[in-house]
C-alpha cells in the first residue's frame, strides 16, 4: 500500500501554511523502461482534495507531469492552531491515500 | 465521490490551445496580477518548483501548463472556503518552455507565463 | 561620496602602497574566488569578456585599455598590470607574482590594525582549485581561512565536496569562528533553510547584517548528486524578506556576500531594495570601483573582487544613524613582493604542502609560451588540455569546460604537477570519449553559449564558453539559443549534422561516469612532449557585436 504522506501545517496570523509530500511514482505512461524498451503504464495521482476541519478548501486534478513523490503547498485563511487538515489523493488506477495533521 | 469528473479532454490535449478549450478558457486575458515563481534555469527538469499567486479578486481556479510538454496541462486547482489564491507544486519539463498559469475569477479567465530553461549545464566560474 | 580611484591607483611609491587612510566607522574586507591558491601566482585577466544587451560597455565587460580608461588607471603601471592582460608577460616579470595567503595575511592584519572591528568576508570558491585542497578534502583551506581570520563566508565549489562534508565543516571546524551564510539554499522537502541566511555583527556600535548568497546554479553547473537534498536558485523574494527582517531587527547597514556573478548581482540590485552593497564573486571580475545600481528605494553598490587571491577589497562606510552618508572603496591588488609574508601562515602553508612535495614538484614539461585560461572562448592552457585530450584519446574533437579558475604561467616556466592541478583539481575529474553526431555537438555548444550570452543575466551561469578543440566555428553572441553557432568545420570540412564524431571531454556532471582523471591524461601528454610549443589557439570567429569594449583580439 502507499506510504504515508508528510504534512506540515503551521499558522501565522490566521493563515495556515499547508505543505504536503506524497509518495507516488507519477508515471506518465509515455516513459520507456530503459531495460526492456517497453512503455511503463501510466500511474499517477489524478485527484487531490484538502479539507480544513472537514470543509473542502481545495480540489485538484493532476496529470502525470507532476513530479515523482509530489509536493503540494496551499494557504488557507481563517485557520488557527489545533485545526485539523486532511489531504486525500486518488490515482488513475483507483488507489487512494489519506492523511491528517493538526495545525500548529 | 467528492471529486468532479476528471477533465480528460483538457488533460489529454496535445496543444496549449486545445487544453485551454478543454478547460473552457479559450482566450484568457494577459494579467500582471498573476505571479509565477519558478527558477529561470531548472536544477532538474524532472522537478521544477512552480508557485502561482493570483491577486485577482474572486479567484476560484488556478491551472498550470508547461507549454512544450506532450500534454501541456499539468494541474488544475479549485480553491474555496478560505483557500488563498496560491498553489505550489513541482512539475516535469522535458525542455526549455514557458510555464503558463491560467486563473479563473468571476467566470473570466486570466493568464501569465514565465520561461524556464532546461539546460545540460556543466560549466562555471 | 567621492570616488577616489584615481588617487588610490595613481601609482604611489611601493613603500606606502598599502597605507590606506581610514574613513568612516564601518569597514568590510572582501576576498573571493581564491580557488585554494595558498602561494603567490600569476593570473592574466581576460582580453575577451563580452557584454551584450544592457551589459554592453558596462562593468565588468570592459577589457584592457577600455577598463583602464573607464577607471582612470594609467597604462604601464603596476595597477594596469593587476587589472588587465596588457603586456602581461613583461609586466609580470616587472611587478612579480600576486596573492598568496601569507602575504594576504599580512595585508589583512595591517588593514585590521587601522580599522579595529573590521570584518573579513570570503565569497567562496575557496576550498577548490589546487592539488592540496583536493587531496586534503578541503582541510588545508579550511584551516588556512581560520588562520587568516575570515569572519563570514558563502560558497559555490565548496559544495562539490558533497553536502555532508560542507555540513561537517560548517558545524565543526567553523564553530565559533566562521559564519557560513546562504539565504538561497533550502531543503528539497519542505524548503527549510540549510544554513543561516545572514548574521548580524556590531562594529563601532553600528549593527551590520551580512546576508549570504551562494552560487544559484550549483546543482546545474556542477554535479547535482553532490547536493541531492538541497535546492539553490536566485530567490529574490526570500532575499527581500531577509533584508526587511534584518532592517526590522535593527541593522543599520545591510550587505550581501554574493556568489551570483556580477551580471546577476547587478540585476538583483535593481529588483531587491534595501541592500547597501553587494560584495560579489564567481565571475572573477577585478572591478576597481563599485558599480552603482539604482532601484525603487535607493542605490546599491555592486563590487566584484577578482580571483585567485589577487585582490583584497576594502569598503569603508561612514554610517550616521541608519544611513550610510559616505563610502570609499579600494580593490587592492596583493603584490607579493611589496608585502612581507606572515611567518605563521608561511609555516602553515609549508607544513600542509610538505607531505605532498614529491608529487607536487614533479616536472612534467617546460612551456615556451605564456599559458593562461581566462577569456570567453579559449585560453592557451585550455588549448593544451584540448590538444592532450584529442591526442591521448584519439578523438576528432574535444570539449573542455569554460572554468574561470586556473593560474597563468610565463614562457620558460616549468609545468609541475602542482601547476597542472591548478587547472584540473576537481572532485569529478573523469575524462570521457563519446560518439556524437554533428547535431548533438552543435546542440551542446548552443546550450553552453546561451548560459554565457542570454540577454537576461538570470538565465546565465557565469562561466565561459566551453572550449572546443578540432572544430572551427562562427559565433554571434547577440542571437538567440539555437542560432548563435554557425559554419562549423572539422579539418576544413563542414561538420555533418548526421555523421558521428569521436569527442573527448572531462568533468561530467552526470552520476556514475568513469574515466581516467583529466590530470593523468594531460600529464601523460606533457611527459611525452616535454616542451610545450606555442599553441595554436582555436577561437571562433565572433560576429555581430560591432565595436565591443569587452572584446580585443
Ligand atoms: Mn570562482
Ligand atoms: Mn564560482
Amino acid at each position: 500500500m502507499a506510504e504515508p504522506m508528510k504534512i506540515r501545517a503551521t499558522v501565522t496570523g490566521d493563515t495556515a501554511d499547508i505543505k504536503v509530500l506524497m509518495n507516488h511514482p507519477m508515471e506518465t505512461g509515455q516513459r520507456k523502461d530503459p531495460k526492456t524498451g517497453q512503455l511503463i503504464p501510466a500511474h499517477f495521482i489524478s485527484e487531490v482534495t484538502a479539507t480544513l476541519n472537514g470543509k473542502t478548501v481545495m480540489e485538484a486534478e493532476w496529470s502525470g507531469a507532476i513530479s515523482k513523490n509530489p509536493y503540494l503547498g496551499i494557504k488557507v485563511k481563517g485557520a488557527k492552531a489545533g485545526d485539523k487538515v486532511t489531504v486525500t489523493w486518488k490515482d488513475n488506477t483507483g488507489e487512494s491515500n489519506t492523511a491528517d495533521a493538526t495545525v500548529s | 465521490n467528492a471529486f468532479a469528473a476528471y477533465n480528460s479532454a483538457a488533460f489529454s490535449a496535445k496543444s496549449v490551445a486545445d487544453a485551454l478549450k478543454g478547460m473552457g478558457a479559450t482566450s484568457p486575458t494577459e494579467s500582471k496580477d498573476i505571479a509565477i515563481k519558478a527558477p529561470e534555469i531548472a536544477e532538474n527538469g524532472a522537478v521544477v518548483p512552480v508557485e502561482v499567486t493570483s491577486k485577482i479578486a474572486g479567484t476560484t481556479n488556478i491551472a498550470i501548463l508547461a507549454e512544450k510538454n506532450p500534454n501541456p496541462l499539468v494541474a488544475d486547482f479549485k480553491l474555496e472556503n478560505g483557500a488563498e489564491p496560491y498553489v505550489s507544486v513541482r512539475i516535469k519539463m522535458g525542455q526549455t518552455a514557458m510555464i503558463r498559469a491560467v486563473v479563473t475569477a468571476g467566470g473570466k479567465s486570466y493568464t501569465a507565463a514565465k520561461e524556464v530553461k532546461v539546460t545540460i549545464g556543466g560549466c562555471g566560474g | 561620496m567621492a570616488i577616489d580611484s584615481k588617487q588610490a591607483l595613481a601609482g604611489n611609491a611601493p613603500s606606502d602602497f598599502y597605507d590606506i587612510p581610514t574613513f568612516g566607522n564601518v569597514s568590510l574586507m572582501h576576498m573571493t574566488d581564491c580557488h585554494a591558491q595558498l602561494l603567490p601566482i600569476y593570473f592574466r585577466e581576460p582580453n575577451v569578456n563580452i557584454g551584450i544587451g544592457s551589459a554592453l560597455g558596462q562593468p565588468p565587460h570592459l577589457v584592457g585599455e577600455y577598463l583602464l580608461k573607464h577607471y582612470g588607471i594609467r597604462p604601464g603601471t603596476r595597477e594596469a598590470y593587476a587589472f588587465t592582460y596588457l603586456d602581461f608577460q613583461a609586466a609580470a616579470r616587472t611587478y612579480g607574482k600576486v596573492g598568496g595567503f601569507a602575504h594576504l595575511k599580512t595585508l589583512v592584519d595591517k588593514i585590521r590594525a587601522s580599522r579595529p572591528d573590521s570584518l573579513l568576508l570570503d565569497g567562496g570558491d575557496t576550498w577548490q582549485g589546487s592539488a592540496t585542497s583536493l587531496w586534503t578534502n578541503a582541510q588545508d583551506m579550511v584551516d588556512a581561512c581560520k588562520l587568516l581570520g575570515v569572519d563570514v563566508m558563502t560558497g559555490h565549489w565548496e559544495y562539490t565536496y558533497g553536502a555532508e562534508r560542507v555540513k561537517h565543516i560548517v558545524e565543526n571546524d567553523f564553530k565559533n569562528s566562521i559564519d557560513f551564510v546562504a539565504q538561497n539554499v533550502t531543503t528539497n522537502d519542505f524548503g527549510d533553510q540549510v544554513f543561516k541566511p545572514y548574521v548580524m555583527k556590531v562594529m563601532n556600535g553600528v549593527q551590520v547584517a551580512i546576508i549570504g548568497q551562494s552560487f544559484p546554479y550549483t546543482p546545474i553547473a556542477n554535479p547535482r548528486y553532490m547536493v541531492p537534498d538541497w535546492t539553490f536558485g536566485i530567490q529574490d523574494e526570500n532575499m527581500q524578506k531577509i533584508v526587511d527582517e534584518a532592517r526590522a531587527k535593527g541593522a543599520q547597514v545591510v550587505v550581501v556576500l554574493s556568489h551570483n556573478g556580477m551580471d546577476v548581482d547587478i540585476k538583483m540590485a535593481s529588483r531587491v531594495t534595501g541592500i547597501d552593497a553587494i560584495f560579489g564573486g564567481h565571475t572573477h571580475d577585478g572591478v576597481p570601483q563599485p558599480y552603482q545600481v539604482k532601484n525603487a528605494k535607493g542605490t546599491t553598490l555592486v563590487t566584484n573582487a577578482g580571483s585567485n587571491g589577487k585582490f583584497l577589497g576594502v569598503m569603508d562606510f561612514d554610517v550616521r544613524g541608519n544611513k550610510i552618508v559616505g563610502w570609499k572603496y579600494r580593490l587592492l591588488p596583493v603584490f607579493s613582493n611589496l608585502i612581507a609574508p606572515d611567518a605563521k601562515m608561511a609555516k602553515y602553508i609549508e607544513d600542509v604542502r610538505a607531505p605532498f612535495a614529491a608529487k607536487l614538484n614533479e616536472k612534467l614539461a617546460v612551456t615556451e609560451d605564456m599559458l593562461y585560461r581566462r577569456g570567453n572562448f579559449n585560453g592557451t592552457f585550455d588549448q593544451l588540455i584540448l590538444d592532450a585530450l584529442m591526442t591521448v584519446k584519439g578523438a576528432d574533437a574535444a570539449f573542455s569546460p569554460g572554468f574561470r579558475w586556473g593560474t597563468s604561467l610565463l614562457s620558460g616556466d616549468v609545468i609541475t604537477m602542482d601547476k597542472l592541478m591548478d587547472q584540473t583539481a576537481i572532485t569529478y575529474p573523469s575524462s570521457t570519449l563519446n560518439e556524437m553526431t554533428g547535431a548533438t555537438i552543435k546542440g551542446i555548444m548552443e546550450d553552453v553559449c546561451d548560459n554565457l550570452f542570454n540577454s537576461d543575466p538570470y538565465y546565465q551561469q557565469g562561466g565561459d564558453m566551453v572550449r572546443v578543440g578540432g572544430i572551427q566555428y562562427t559565433v554571434n553572441p547577440n542571437n538567440t539559443i539555437g542560432n548563435r553557432i554557425s559554419n562549423m568545420t572539422l579539418k576544413g570540412k563542414p561538420v555533418d549534422a548526421n555523421r558521428k564524431y569521436k569527442v573527448a571531454g572531462w568533468a561530467p556532471v552526470g552520476e556514475g561516469v568513469t574515466g581516467t582523471p583529466i590530470w593523468d591524461v594531460v600529464a601523460t601528454y606533457l611527459r611525452d612532449i616535454k616542451v610545450v610549443t606555442p599553441r595554436k589557439l582555436n577561437t571562433p570567429k565572433v560576429v555581430g557585436i560591432g565595436n565591443n569594449p569587452g572584446y580585443v583580439v
